[in-house]
């Protein structure tokens, strides 16, 4: 291929790169359970796209097959998953309150950022390939923030968002420096993706229907014996029902 | 063919206890599949013991990552151990509640699932296909963890499960990068265990630092190193005692066996601090678990942080590295599993005397129920290391290989911190088995539940003596004698790490 086109291709990968951080970014500000599956969706597509463009770039069979793979299970099948199997009304509602505030969520996401880059760097440098440079920093970018926004949201499915967004982040990475992985494990990988939002969604279900609230987050009656008053009662009995 | 038979039983078993049937069904389904497991993996250990280098299917397509060398087959055989006594635990635990058929066989299902996931993590040898086994046995036992469906069940389930997935995201890293590292060495090995760790004096040093620092804080999480610990006394307290007695019996080690598997890979490259890393990591998980264990009020949290404990002292002896402490490391591997899984048995033979689990609310068990208060006070003793039992015999051979080795400090540490954690368990158990309460009067808990007269003696259900029994035979066994083979499969094992 000729230099030309390897320019354009880096470029538009550099694009997507972008456009994924931007989406991750988003995932931390956003306040309403739909609009983080949006962009949750809106960065599997990105991954998918990016995957496409180093398997044009490196004639890689095995990149079409991770963005086949994104591109089918994310955008269809695990919104469907989430309706099938979590309670319908979360998807409106708003989620309140937050651990920490959504500008201060900003600038912590910021610092993540740059923390991404400075481990990114190393990878890329003892990789030495073209793509790796701007693609590992984002992937350990998209995977920081990811594990973020779980310690700080309160509500079940934007949790559960966020673990697959911890996923596609290392993965972003992942294919940019290790091409050809077999294609089972990809395979394997995005049928883990599916299985993480049955369990989760069942259990969400469960805690809605037998504590009444579905702000996981909330739940924090077990904790270490010194910060409980003394005169506490005894706990529940043994397993009941 | 032997492994993957290893591999399909629990998978047949799973199918065959969602067939509507009576409770017997699923009840003896599940056992006769775990002692056939128990058999085979047995059968399966004493060929790799007497000599034969590994064990794998098939070359070709799919099965070539399939394969058991001695440190996997320990692990099986202590998989299918645990998972044998729990199946027949579980059969005298679970009658007590009324629970209604569906249920039941859900339980079942999602156990021999779990036993499945578990299984798969030693016999693969491909490491990303190891990543995913990993996150099956969260998501396999996540709801067994939920079973109760109580409050705090939910919240412990919960948290297992998204703690663990965030440390599952870090470990994918740490494994792609592995990958990445393989590809770089420009060696040609097949991506498994045993070609890794020929390819990683090739390896650039950068990305296999990068990959050993993110799969251990990844999987460490689901180990319960310390400070990812936080699921862990939650999960494990809140879970049927036999899901409680497979998760810390041999869940925690499985995982850690993923971590140990990396520990010869980034010594054959130059310049690691492996060692220094897993010592750092083993002792603060001690030193805290230690710590905490004295003032827990819930039983079996005390077990827990036990488990957390124990994970520790394995990791530092394997950070220690020399083959004396790499065999200690796989002995107390062997011992933590049967007596932790004897431990929870005990204490859910308590928790269906008393109907609590607040330390505080049980005094003088043992006029009440002399098996479980006995039981209590065996698991008490045996899991903090009192002579002559399975623990104590591990722990000296680690300690006696840290004296050797000249690494006074950590020897010492470790030391101090296993005498605290023993005053901390034997405490608590000692008031709650011989203790008297308040008033004086023998052996009734404060808050006695209603249909449960105070004074009445109570008898344990027979499977559940039984499965005592038979977990308690290789605690006393193994601290006065370790078996020819068990001996030759602890040395293959540790031998597996040091090379």
């Amino acid at each position: 291929m000729s230099d030309a086109t390897n320019q354009l291709l880096e470029n538009l990968n550099a694009l997507a790169g972008g456009l994924f951080l931007l989406a991750a970014f988003g995932m931390v500000a956003v306040r309403q359970a739909r609009g983080c599956l949006n962009l949750f969706i809106t960065q599997s597509l990105l991954l998918a796209a990016s995957a496409a463009l180093l398997g044009l770039r490196y004639h890689s069979e095995h990149l079409y097959g991770v963005a086949i793979v994104n591109l089918v299970s994310k955008p269809f099948i695990v919104p469907w998953l989430l309706r099938k199997t979590s309670p319908g009304e979360i998807y409106t509602r708003r989620e309140v309150e937050q651990a920490l505030n959504i500008p201060t969520s900003l600038l912590i996401s910021l610092a993540l950022v740059v923390l991404a880059y400075f481990l990114g760097r190393p990878i890329s440098n003892a990789v030495e390939s073209e793509f790796s440079g701007p693609n590992v920093s984002i992937g350990i970018a998209g995977l920081l923030l990811g594990a973020y926004t779980l310690t700080v949201r309160r509500e079940a499915v934007p949790l559960l968002l966020g673990v697959l967004a911890m996923e596609n982040g290392a993965f972003f990475a992942g294919i940019a420096i290790s091409r050809n992985l077999p294609m089972l494990v990809e395979l394997a990988i995005a049928t883990d993706g599916l299985i993480i939002v049955f369990i989760m969604g069942v259990l969400t279900r469960a805690v809605q229907k037998h504590v009444g609230t579905t702000a996981v987050g909330e739940l924090a009656t077990l904790k270490e014996a010194a910060a409980e008053p003394a005169a506490e009662p005894a706990k529940e009995e043994a397993p009941a029902k | 063919m032997s492994v993957l038979i290893i591999l399909l039983i629990p998978l047949v078993a799973t199918a065959l206890v969602c067939i509507p049937l009576k409770r017997a069904w699923p009840r003896g389904v599940t056992v006769l599949a775990n002692g056939a497991l128990l058999f085979l993996t047995a059968k399966l250990a004493l060929r790799l013991a007497a000599g034969e280098p590994f064990v794998s299917t098939l070359h070709a397509g799919l099965l070539k990552w399939i394969s058991v060398d001695g440190l996997g087959a320990l692990i099986v055989l202590l998989i299918a151990l645990v998972a044998t006594t729990a199946s027949i635990f579980s059969i005298g635990y679970l009658t007590h509640e009324k629970l209604a058929p569906g249920k039941l066989r859900l339980y079942y299902a999602n156990y021999n699932l779990f036993i499945f996931s578990m299984i798969a993590i030693p016999v693969l040898a491909e490491p990303t296909l190891v990543w995913i086994v990993v996150e099956l046995t969260t998501l396999c036992s996540a709801l067994l963890v939920s079973f109760d469906n109580t409050r705090e069940a939910l919240e412990a389930s919960w948290k297992y499960v998204l703690l663990s997935l965030l440390g599952a995201g870090f470990a994918l890293f740490g494994f792609l990068v592995l990958f990445a590292a393989m590809q770089a060495s420009g060696s040609g090995e097949a991506y498994t265990w045993s070609g890794l760790i020929s390819a990683a004096p090739k390896m650039p040093p950068a990305l296999l630092q990068t990959a050993f620092v993110f799969i251990l804080i990844g999987l460490g999480t689901k180990v319960g190193l310390v400070p990812m610990h936080t699921w862990l006394p939650d999960a494990h307290s809140q879970a049927p005692s036999p899901v409680c007695a497979l998760l810390s019996g041999v869940e925690t080690t499985t995982i850690l066996y993923v971590v140990l598997r990396l520990f010869p890979v980034v010594r054959a490259a130059p310049q690691s601090h492996a060692g220094t890393w897993a010592i750092i990591l083993g002792l603060i998980s001690v030193g805290t678990a230690a710590f905490l264990l004295l003032q827990v009020r819930d039983y079996k949290r005390m077990f827990a942080f036990s488990t957390v404990e124990h994970m520790g002292v394995i990791l530092t002896a394997v950070g220690l590295g020399t083959s004396a402490a790499s065999y200690g490391a796989m002995q107390q591997i062997v011992a933590h599993s049967v007596t932790k899984s004897f431990c929870f048995f005990a204490a859910g033979a308590t928790l269906l005397v008393v109907g609590t689990r607040d330390i505080a609310a049980v005094r003088g068990l043992i006029r009440r129920s002399p098996g479980a208060g006995a039981a209590l006070v065996l698991g008490g003793l045996a899991i903090t290391g009192a002579p002559p039992l399975a623990i104590f015999l591990s722990e000296f051979s680690i300690l006696k290989a840290g004296l050797t080795q000249g690494r006074y400090t950590v020897t010492g540490l470790l030391a101090l911190f296993i005498v605290i954690a023993f005053f901390g368990v034997m405490l608590h158990v000692n008031r709650i088995v011989f203790g008297a309460d308040e008033n004086g009067r023998n052996g009734s808990p404060i808050n006695h539940h209603a249909g449960v007269e105070p004074e009445k003696p109570f008898r344990l259900p027979f499977s559940c003596g039984l499965a005592l029994i038979l977990a308690a035979a290789p605690i006393l066994l193994l601290g006065v004698y370790i078996p020819k083979p068990l001996h030759d499969l602890l040395s293959l094992a540790a031998s597996a790490l040091t090379k």
